[in-house]
């Protein structure tokens, strides 16, 4: 008789259930749904639960369940992708643009699990459809972008400081500048010190001639900014698409990689990530009512209306200030205990900036957010281009002293202050991106994907448990039930980790399960030889456990390389795959190693003697 | 059940000179069919935009291409996937930003021959993203390799060393050859089951060595090419139970698990062959050759005193 510590099989047992504790949620599936969030962001209510579910009722549209999560979106889960698709014709055409709808996913499993916190595994694009894109930043547009602005700029500086000059001119990464009198080389190297302190002036081969630099810091400052300027525009217009789970995601130095799951028109989500965004600084009309240009729909003389982003009215005066393309930079940053948001303008905007708030102090001055969108549309069988903008004013503020190209927007909470500043950031002079990189999967072959990748993994599975059963009798039925906790503490880790189930990583769970009886393989053929060379029962198990260690931990070292390689090279679904390979590699070692002996030990170890091994 | 009853006693290393002479043509095989015939590279690699349309009825390819022409579409390839009813067209790649236009389109010429055209899957890959994912894949695969290398400098001594050094670079080879002459789509998930063969490889040759290092120890009178077939026939059942496993999992995931990983499964399966036969084959036999003993297994300490105390 052989005791196994009974501590040792409790945690066993324990750590098996909350692995099946931790995977149960996945075996329930998802079924298609609707997640609605009111555009103005506030939070749905039970009356409203209930005026949707009577509204489908009476279509009649049968759904499954619907319930409000966390954020205050409201759900609705149906029994199929038609019900789904019918209902949200419906709910677009009775309430017209004012909820987001996005077509999704939502899990079937019962509350008591939900309340848990436990959640299935998300699904990677490739198994429920939509669409992947890769946007490249022109980050070396950008820093052009920058070095044209700079030149304006030190022709308007030298104007100012009346210091005539012949040409200014951009080579490279260097501004050129040819002065008409040598004499006044100093006279220009201040005024232009005088305008950005950091830049790098030194005189030129040629005399009368001085180059102005970047400094490195300034370049990489752009370049960031360019990067994170996109960023957020993408970040917003794919909120606009009322898209469940989506991702933006920098990738790498210089792109921005965007994952939208259950999207299908991609021309659509071309023409709204594509959008070109820009910004307008102008007063307020504080003297004519916007409530009465609102009513009557005319705007008085010299003003235009516009509208909050809360919706209310707003009067602007026709001119402009200055642009999103005189905008620098824009930052959240708190001054003096208090949010604030600090905008720098190029030159030409500070002095219209200098102007207007000079004569008008104590008034208020808006931003306007702009963002124009390029259709292009046939007509009498000729392609036109058509810009459409949508207009918001996001911010008004009082002028509270004179100012010019560097100023601060105050009085705002910090979470309006760093939204502020990021659209702010939108809104300034973009840098070009280009897609560079762009998949998409339909709904319908992402389903296939997960029914062949299912029906596979049950096809092998049941093959190696028969086989397992007839070649080793107990010990193949003891390897089985390894390999079913072996699936099961995979699919418990993979959601531990969050990561996403995708096509290759099914492929590589199916690959795990064909491998991982290997280690059972291996200890189980020592059994044998050690029984064949007349060892008694136990004596052999023990061998055989101990013997085959060597070999299992050595030949799963080197799988376990190629995976963690995989993982840092491979990039979407292939990571998924080197994901579940990894996972596969330890828990199956884990089982065969630990698990199979527990259950040896429950199977033999209360004999007093065995007489034979059924292996 | 047992496939040996008693161990077997196959003399392996005999005839390895045969079996030289077939994986040196296998591999320059190999390596003749990837140089000349190439490669079936798919859009990860090439850059481009490949599409994959599904139609209610068979489609005739040759009225598919010439709708695309009419299209004003060139340099365009169009091939059945998986039924008659699914199309594949593949374009080459197109300046930056325009490939949405181009898929539609693609989309709307095949659309004039059957409303119903359903697009299945769209990957476009601008020419520099693939430039760098097969920069990546090249990087991936070499990385594996020096992470091998490294772990059997450190676990074997030379003579074992080099053979499954030669095995590691025999299996993916012969598989790329493989892949080659099956004309199977190249892409990143076929980059992933080559590394996987690289590992599984490794592991196989891991299992049998380490039955070696055993039986030198314990016989220690007998000639090693009889040690190494004795731990080879050994390990046999093993062999033919793990590779067979293996094997049934990836047969059943190329046939049943669709088309996206049908190449990824193929490619395995050749791995896990391939593989299997090289830790004998070249693994086990150029070790042999270049003078194996037990001495590869002695504690190194130990030789050093013997060396000492003549």
């Amino acid at each position: 008789m052989q005791r196994y510590p009974l501590w040792k099989g409790a945690l066993l047992a324990a750590m098996l259930l909350v692995a099946i504790l931790l995977a149960l949620p996945n075996f329930y599936g998802e079924s298609p749904a609707l997640q609605l969030s009111r555009r103005d962001r506030a939070v749905f209510d039970a009356a409203a639960v209930t005026e949707f579910e009577v509204l489908l009722r009476g279509a009649p549209i049968p759904f499954e369940k619907t319930y409000l999560d966390d954020e205050g979106r409201l759900w609705i889960r149906f029994g199929g992708v038609a019900d789904q698709l019918k209902a949200r014709d419906l709910i677009q055409g009775r309430y017209e643009g004012q909820f987001a709808i996005a077509t999704t996913f939502a899990s079937r499993a019962p509350d008591w699990l939900k309340n848990l916190g436990l959640e299935p595994m998300s699904l990677g694009l490739d198994l429920r459809g939509g669409i992947y894109m890769v946007y490249e930043v022109d980050v070396q547009g950008a820093v052009a972008q920058l070095l044209q602005r700079l030149e304006r700029d030190i022709r308007k500086v030298l104007r100012d400081a009346r210091v005539p000059y012949e040409e200014v001119t951009v080579a490279g990464m260097d501004t050129q500048v040819q002065l008409r009198d040598p004499a006044q080389a100093d006279a220009a190297m201040r005024a232009l010190r005088d305008y950005d302190s950091s830049l790098t002036i030194t005189p030129g081969t040629e005399s009368g001639e001085l180059l102005v630099q970047l400094t490195q810091d300034q370049v990489k400052q752009r370049q960031d900014f360019a990067i994170q300027q996109n960023m957020t525009a993408l970040s917003n217009r794919v909120n606009a698409l009322g898209v469940a789970e989506p991702v933006v995601r920098r990738q790498g130095l210089n792109r921005i990689a965007v994952q939208l799951p259950g999207i299908q028109d991609a021309s659509e989500v071309v023409r709204v990530l594509g959008k070109v965004a820009t910004l307008e600084f102008r007063l307020v009309d504080t003297v004519n009512s916007p409530l009465e240009a609102q009513r009557t729909g005319r705007a008085p003389l010299g003003a235009r209306l516009y509208k909050e982003r809360n919706g209310n009215p707003v009067l602007l005066k026709r001119d402009v200030i200055a642009t999103g393309e005189q905008l620098i930079d824009a930052s959240f940053a708190p001054s003096q205990g208090e949010p604030a948001v600090s905008v720098k303008l190029d030159s030409r905007g500070g002095d219209e900036m200098l102007r207007t708030t000079r004569e008008n102090l104590g008034r208020p001055m808006a931003v306007v957010f702009i963002e124009k969108e390029r259709e292009q549309v046939e007509r009498d069988g000729q392609k036109v281009v058509i810009d459409r903008s949508k207009e918001e004013v996001i911010s008004i503020a009082t002028i509270r002293g004179v100012f010019s190209n560097n100023f601060q927007i105050t009085g705002l909470s910090a979470a309006e202050g760093s939204e502020l500043a990021k659209l702010l950031r939108a809104g300034a002079l973009a840098a070009p991106v280009y897609i560079v990189e762009q998949r998409l999967i339909g709904p319908s072959t992402g389903q296939d994907n997960i029914d062949a990748g299912v029906l596979a993994l049950t096809v092998a599975a049941i093959f190696l448990f028969a086989f397992m059963i007839l070649y080793y009798r107990v010990f193949g039925l003891i390897a089985d039930i390894v390999l079913i906790s072996n699936v099961i503490f995979i699919v418990a880790v993979l959601g531990l980790f969050d990561a996403a189930l995708t096509l290759p990583g099914i492929a590589g769970i199916v690959l795990t399960v064909g491998t991982a009886v290997d280690a059972n393989i291996l200890i189980y053929e020592r059994i044998r030889e050690e029984l064949g060379v007349g060892n008694s029962p136990w004596a052999a198990i023990n061998a055989g456990f101990d013997r085959a260690f060597s070999a299992i931990a050595d030949s799963n070292v080197t799988m376990l390389m190629s995976g963690i390689v995989l993982f840092l090279f491979g990039s979407g679904p292939v990571r998924g795959f080197a994901v579940t390979l990894c996972i596969g590699i330890a828990t199956s070692m884990f089982t065969a190693l630990i698990g199979s002996r527990a259950l040896i030990h429950l199977a033999y170890g209360r004999r007093r003697r065995i007489e034979r091994l059924a292996i | 059940m047992e496939f040996f009853r008693k161990v077997p006693t196959i003399r392996f290393m005999e005839l390895r000179r045969y079996w030289y002479v077939l994986s040196a043509v296998v591999v320059l095989g190999s390596i003749a069919l990837v140089m000349f015939r190439g490669l079936n590279l798919t859009v990860d690699f090439t850059g481009g935009v490949e599409m994959e349309v599904g139609f209610a009825q068979p489609v005739d390819l040759e009225r598919a291409r010439a709708v695309l022409k009419e299209a004003g579409l060139e340099e365009f390839q169009v091939q059945n996937f998986g039924t008659a009813s699914d199309l594949l067209v593949r374009l080459p790649p197109v300046e930056r930003g325009a490939s949405q236009a181009l898929a539609d389109r693609v989309l709307g010429a095949l659309r004039s021959l059957d409303m119903g055209a359903e697009l299945r899957r769209t990957e476009a890959v601008g020419p520099q993203v693939s430039e760098e994912l097969a920069e990546q894949a090249a990087l991936a695969v070499l990385m594996t390799l020096l992470l091998i290398l490294v772990y059997i400098a450190l676990r074997f001594r030379w003579r074992f060393g080099v053979g499954s050094i030669v095995a590691t670079m025999h299996d993916p080879i012969v598989a790329t050859g493989a892949i080659a002459l099956l004309g199977i789509p190249f892409d990143l998930n076929v980059v992933a089951a080559l590394l996987t063969i690289l590992g599984y490889s490794v592991n196989d040759t891991v299992v049998i060595f380490d039955r070696m290092r055993e039986r030198f120890l314990t016989m220690r009178k007998t000639e090693p090419a009889q040690v190494m077939n004795r731990a080879i026939n050994e390990t046999m059942s093993r062999t033919i139970i793990t590779s067979g496993t293996a094997l049934s999992s990836v047969i059943f995931l190329a046939v049943l698990g669709g088309d996206t990983l049908r190449g990824f499964a193929v490619a395995l399966a050749i791995g896990i062959v391939v593989g299997s036969y090289s830790s004998i084959y070249v693994a086990g036999a150029i070790a042999l050759d270049l003078g194996a003993s037990g001495r590869d297994f002695m504690p190194p300490e130990k030789r050093a005193e013997a060396d000492a105390l003549p």
